[in-house]
């Protein structure tokens, strides 16, 4: 589904991504691993389409489409989500407007017809119930005052409601706590464990794995995976640190 | 990433959709501005002998005045003698009805979707349980064409006539109103206008009167080299309460042409008038070429206890904008309020805000501005409060915030505030931002494309505003704020 190779991308004339390639095949959920600076939400950014982020080197496809070619927008319509680390304030939009306009213009992007206002509600509803997010959280403005928390649930809220063939998730979980990990956890099973989709997962710890078990872990450093795994090297990373992974 | 070139999507941008020109068979008066322009206009209304008058005192005074160079506006000098000042389409002997107007004016009102038929409801609203209607009033370059639903406002007391006709029909009515708002002498434009006013609209809603419908003026600018003076005067007696819409467009041409107009507003005790203003003349082109001259005195007089104005404007086209809707807030415990959206793009310059003037006691106002820059463009909110001795217990809360949208704008914040009383509480607030590349980035990864990234943002930020709007106005504004910004992304 997803084949990356040979990635070169610098920001700011900085070379951060050195050489990575990595396959995820539909049906799997692969980890990215590795301590501060090494890359990884470079990474999301740049599979996401940041301005800014400049490809040297190497390719991307997504489904046999190259995914460098297309804007931002054209890759979510494309079926790529990502998940950001810290979800962005829109001041003055409803998450209900704002979600509604953004699922309705992937589906344009796929020919296909737009939702409702009322068929879009039942859906909203839904994926926030299933996350725990309140109906009023979802007629407030985007973000706008929520808890770290809340904010992270309403990004796998947005997952639920665009349901990407892909997604990738930075750090979706810091700043959860314990009860707030296990939701988000079920949430991300529920709507991506599928034979047709695929979860690329960047994280700093372990402990989101305990809820969505990856069959792939990967150590990201200095901008190249420098091994990779079972989810067993989770639980060595988390036990004895990246140096020997590392080195 | 090609998200932020400018260039590529300026190239995409739509074009002003209501730029197109009707063709119509017009009399004009003779170009140029004299008294003789003066009895020419004033003929073709067969108007009194006062209003002649009045006029043509106006007239005086106005060659004694000098144009006003106070505001940030960059005004290039206009001849007003190389301008038409009056335009009205050939018509048959009389218009008894709807049928007999010009099919081509007709044809021009329904590619606007202004319902001058009053079966029709304004595009946006149908399916609206239960169906909503506006009455409109239709200017057509310097005369009146239609007035919808009168019969109807009429039986609940309210007159809604152009205020040609209100002049012929009810001359006390507007005699004692006409320029106590906005005298003569206000300023340069207020006075061209009361020489050479063409037409608008005249309301009156008798005392405890709850106006049954939307009351509207769609005014359209079509002839070439010709200025609009549009002249409004809404009455409310004690206790009534009227909702009145303002709508404008102008076909693209590539000369400037001036759209000074005045209105005036009374409200009476425990009165309540609500005025709404979707401004979309022609802003000219990316180049700063064409466009309207949109210098506007609005006024409000609060004389009664208790009375309110509101103006709410969104204001999105015209090369040029200077316009201030104020409330003198006379009787004891009245209320006014300004909820504005200014949108600037390419080479557009807008000079706006409002003026509030305590008087009374216990008088309160509200002001929030929303200014959005794009472009080259220039926006100035200029805004004063004023607090007289005898105003005792005066609260006024302004919110002034500006949205950048490019790095060759500008924005510009101008708050007078003075205070004669020391109970009076006053609190300004300003905030100038730009729409961040981590807004545009995350609605872009959730599916939008930039001009709709955009869109969506700025009417989140204008959203204070635009609710205030009837609904009849606030889809169609909202869309507007969309289609003004298009091509300003970079």
């Amino acid at each position: 589904m997803l084949k990356i190779e040979n990635l070169h991308a610098e920001i700011d004339g900085k070379e951060i991504l050195k050489g990575l390639s990595l396959s995820v095949n539909a049906g799997e959920v692969h980890a990215i691993m590795g301590p501060n600076g090494a890359g990884k939400s470079t990474l999301g950014y740049v599979l996401g389409g940041r301005p800014g982020y400049e490809v040297t080197q190497g390719s991307v496809t997504f489904d046999g489409q190259d995914l460098l070619e297309l804007e931002p927008h054209e890759r979510a319509a494309a079926g790529l989500f990502l998940g950001f680390q810290y979800p962005v304030e829109i001041p003055g939009v409803s998450n209900v407007q704002f979600l509604r306009e953004a699922l309705n213009a992937q589906r344009a992007g796929r020919d296909e017809k737009p939702l409702s206002g009322a068929e879009f509600l039942k859906v909203a509803r839904a994926q926030a119930d299933g996350l725990g997010l309140s109906q009023d959280m979802l007629k407030r403005p985007v973000n706008v005052g929520f808890s770290g928390g809340e904010k992270k649930r309403n990004e796998m809220v947005q997952m639920g409601i665009v349901d990407p063939k892909l997604a990738i998730l930075d750090e979706t979980d810091s700043g959860l706590d314990i009860d707030a990990l296990r939701v988000v956890g079920d949430g991300i099973n529920r709507i991506m464990r599928q034979s047709t989709k695929a979860v690329l997962l960047i994280t700093h710890y372990q402990r989101l794995l305990d809820y969505v078990r990856p069959d792939f872990v990967h150590v990201l450093s200095d901008g190249r995976i420098t091994r990779t795994g079972g989810p067993e090297l989770a639980h060595e990373l988390e036990r004895e640190g990246y140096a020997g992974a590392i080195a | 990433m090609a998200i932020r070139n400018a260039e590529a999507y300026a190239a995409v941008s739509k074009k002003y959709e209501w730029g197109f020109a009707t063709e119509v068979e017009q009399d004009f008066a003779p170009k140029g501005l004299t008294e003789d322009t003066v009895r020419y206009i004033s003929a073709k209304k067969n108007e009194p002998e006062w209003m002649l008058d009045w006029r043509l005192k106006a007239f005086r005074l106005w060659q004694t005045m000098e144009a006003p160079d106070w505001s940030k506006l960059n005004v290039p000098p206009i001849d007003y003698q190389d301008a038409y000042y009056y335009a009205e389409p050939k018509a048959k002997a009389t218009i008894k009805s709807l049928d007999d107007l010009d099919p081509e004016i007709r044809r021009t009102y329904e590619k606007l979707g202004i319902p001058i038929e009053e079966q029709k409801l304004l595009a946006g609203v149908e399916g609206a349980e239960p169906p909503r209607r506006v009455a409109v009033d239709a200017v057509f370059d310097s005369v009146s064409v239609a007035t919808t639903f009168r019969d109807e406002l009429e039986r609940a007391g309210v007159i809604f006539r152009s205020i040609s006709e209100a002049i012929r029909e009810y001359p006390n009515l507007v005699r004692k109103w006409l320029g106590k708002v906005v005298p003569q002498r206000d300023n340069y434009f207020a006075t061209l206008n009361s020489a050479v006013f063409s037409d608008g609209t005249f309301v009156y809603v008798p005392k405890g009167v709850r106006c049954p419908m939307e009351l509207s003026t769609y005014f359209r600018i079509n002839a070439e080299n010709t200025g609009q003076f549009e002249r409004t005067l809404i009455v409310a007696d004690e206790g009534a309460y009227v909702s009145y819409l303002e709508g404008c467009t102008a076909p693209m041409r590539d000369e400037n042409q001036l759209h000074a107009a005045v209105v005036e507003l009374v409200a009476m005790d425990d009165a309540e008038i609500k005025y709404s203003t979707v401004q979309n003349w022609y802003p000219g082109d990316e180049n700063g070429v064409g466009g309207i001259y949109n210098f506007v005195t609005k006024r409000a007089l609060c004389q009664g206890r208790n009375s309110k104005v509101s103006w709410t404007q969104v204001e999105t086209g015209s090369a040029i904008t200077w316009k201030y809707p104020s409330c003198v807030l006379a009787g004891d415990g009245s209320v006014g309020e300004f909820y504005s959206v200014a949108v600037t793009n390419n080479r557009q310059q807008a000079d706006t805000g409002t003026k509030m003037i305590h008087l009374g006691k216990n008088t309160k106002s509200t002001i929030v501005s929303k200014g959005i820059s794009a472009g080259r463009s220039d926006n100035t909110y200029r805004g004063l409060v004023r607090v007289a001795p005898t105003a005792e217990n005066v609260r006024n809360f302004t919110q002034c915030d500006s949205l950048l949208l490019s790095d060759q704008c500008g924005a510009h914040t101008v708050p007078y505030i003075e205070v004669r009383n020391p109970s009076a509480q006053i609190e300004h607030e300003a905030t100038t931002s730009k729409i961040s590349d981590d807004q545009m980035f995350y609605a872009m990864s959730r599916g939008l494309d930039p001009e709709a990234a955009v869109a969506l943002i700025v009417n989140g930020f204008a959203r204070e505003v635009l609710q205030q709007l009837p609904m009849e106005f606030a889809v169609e504004a909202q869309k507007l704020l969309g289609i003004s910004l298009e091509g300003s992304v970079g």
